[in-house]
């Protein structure tokens, strides 16, 4: 599997703010790659860097084959970029603007079949001005993929959207994808994350603090379940490595249903929260999932 | 549909770029709409010098002294100065604009190359600009009894002092765009200096009536000297003996307006930033 991008020992430092600090990174031709993290976590740092929009203090970058610190013409034709917020063009439409754009590119996919892709088509002759919030981020995406990119990169895509709004961005960014198409994306939102990234890597504090599927990130699938059941109108939990056992013995203990019976596992919320929690603080995650007693 | 849509199996680069100048072209086409559709920039921009000559031009409509030329023909060769220096401020808010609104972060993210996006900015203010020399004229022509030289060498002269003229004020212009914190503050930022220079270069006072002190700092810039070309267009040799050097001094205009075309691209090279403050 040929590699998209690949970073080694990154670092990047604003004044007393260690930003990145030091991270290694390997991202798969095709696959699509979330970094998770807080705010001021330095993921939107790491990928500015990756996109060639900011210089770094130490380390090696590569992407696509290419230092992003020396962008070439070349290079910027095979990677697509939707930033974060931009409120530009406001005055032309949809159609002029994606046809604009396409101008740029070389190998530049059909306009109207771009707009089409992104769910413009009935907006295409519309002032982008005059458009609703998940509509300009349509815009942003038809503009990020018009030179037809073998990675595309995705700044928080979705925030501020309603919940069928980024259902709908979500199919989109999946048809990109299928068109084999390598994605990064940065999130906060951990059910996009899980909804869209084949790997994800947690960054907290300028470091990458855990890497993996979704699945299986910080030992999800190995972690215990918990087991909950109501006695006589009192609820019990149970933290088990075995919950299979645990609710057979339930099983027979009350001789048949086990009222109101629950077998859950960490969810990515959980595990998430626990990574990017300082050690020295109380994790909230024990909290919610220790029995009361 | 999904046939189109599928990956091409070599990559884009094997293709040719697109040329530097036919994207700067397309920047053009961009730059000219979008600028028209902002109509209450384009009414305030047009608005602006025309109200002043048809203002100035019925207050002062009398003769001047032993030259008969009329006062209006003045204001006309004045407010064609700073319709050339129209760029200063439109490119000064523009860029600020851009700058600010994610325009030039989304720009640099594209194979687009910069020389293309200025190309843009620069043809772009050289029509607005031509249109407003020729709105200005038209309106000297119908209300106020201005005669249009007749012979080449005038409109020669009005040809190199428009284009060096423009040149310069837009290169200003395109370096005085990373003063301004925000696009917000842009307007007051670059309008402010802009007002400034045309009440001290000739624009709405006679230079002969300004101190020296004053004439001295407005002959550091290019809007003075700009009026002063345009005045040997449309004054004529006998306007020449209203000018402080009794000349119209047209080679100096050409040495001022030159150095400020190559020092306005020296200043742009060195201070112009992609990103906006906040950015880092």
């Amino acid at each position: 599997m040929d590699t998209a991008v690949r970073v080694r020992g990154l670092t990047k430092r604003y004044g007393d703010v260690q930003a990145v600090a030091g991270v290694d990174l390997d991202i798969r031709a095709g696959e699509v790659f979330a970094i998770l993290g807080p705010n001021g976590a330095g993921k939107s740092t790491m990928v500015e860097i990756m996109e060639g929009h900011r210089s770094r203090d130490a380390g090696e970058v590569s992407v696509l084959g290419v230092d992003p610190g020396r962008p070439t013409r070349a290079w910027r034709s095979r990677i697509g970029i939707v930033l974060q917020t931009a409120n530009d063009v406001a005055e032309a439409t949809v159609r002029e603007t994606v046809r604009h754009f396409a101008g740029y590119y070389p190998g530049a996919k059909n306009p109207d079949e771009v707009i089409e892709q992104v769910g413009l088509t009935e907006k295409a002759d519309q002032r982008i001005r005059k458009l609703s919030g998940g509509q300009r981020r349509r815009v942003d995406v038809a503009l990020g993929v018009i030179g037809d990119p073998e990675l595309l990169f995705l700044d928080e895509p979705t925030t501020g959207f309603d919940p069928e709004a980024r259902r709908r961005f979500w199919e989109l960014i999946e048809s990109l994808a299928r068109d084999g198409t390598t994605i990064v994306l940065t999130t906060h939102y951990l059910d996009e994350a899980e909804a869209l990234a084949d790997r994800v890597a947690v960054v907290a504090g300028g470091r990458i603090v855990a890497e993996g599927e979704p699945k299986t990130l910080g030992g999800r699938a190995a972690g215990k379940a918990l087991v909950s059941w109501s006695d006589a109108g009192e609820r019990h939990f149970l933290e088990t490595d075995t919950p299979t056992r645990t609710v057979l013995e339930l099983t027979r203990r009350f001789d048949g249903e086990v009222p109101e019976l629950a077998v859950t596992r960490p969810t990515l919320e959980d595990v998430y929260l626990r990574l990017i929690e300082p050690p020295a603080r109380p994790s909230p995650v024990r909290a919610r999932t220790d029995p009361p007693r | 549909m999904s046939q189109t849509l599928a990956r091409p199996s070599a990559p884009a680069s094997s293709v040719g770029q697109p040329s530097v100048m036919r994207l700067g072209l397309s920047r053009t086409v961009v730059e000219n709409r979008m600028f028209f559709r902002e109509r209450d920039a384009v009414i305030f921009s047009f608005a602006f010098p025309i109200i002043i000559l048809v203002i100035f031009g019925s207050i002062f409509s009398g003769e001047m002294e032993g030259t008969g030329l009329t006062v209006s023909q003045l204001y006309v060769a004045g407010l064609i100065g700073t319709a050339a220096m129209t760029g200063f401020q439109n490119l000064g808010i523009n860029i600020a604009v851009d700058r600010d609104d994610g325009t030039l972060k989304r720009l640099a993210g594209t194979p687009l190359p910069r020389t293309s996006y200025f190309i843009g900015k620069a043809l772009n203010t050289l029509f607005v600009s031509f249109l407003q020399v020729v709105i200005l004229l038209a309106i000297g022509v119908a209300l106020f009894g201005l005669k249009l030289p007749s012979e080449t060498f005038r409109w020669v002269t009005f040809a190199w002092v428009f284009v060096l003229g423009v040149a310069g004020s837009a290169l200003l212009g395109v370096a005085i765009s990373s003063l301004p914190r925000s696009a917000k503050s842009a307007s007051a930022v670059i309008a402010m200096p802009f007002v400034v220079l045309q009440f001290i270069s000739g624009v709405f006072i006679p230079i002969g009536q300004l101190p020296s002190w004053l004439v001295n700092i407005a002959s550091l810039f290019p809007l003075k000297w700009m009026c002063q070309g345009f005045r040997s267009v449309f004054m004529g040799d006998a306007g020449a003996t209203l000018e402080v050097a009794n000349s119209y001094e047209l080679n100096r205009v050409a040495l001022v307006l030159g150095a400020w075309a190559v020092g306005g691209l020296v200043l742009c090279l060195m201070t112009f930033r992609w990103k906006s403050r906040r950015d880092g």
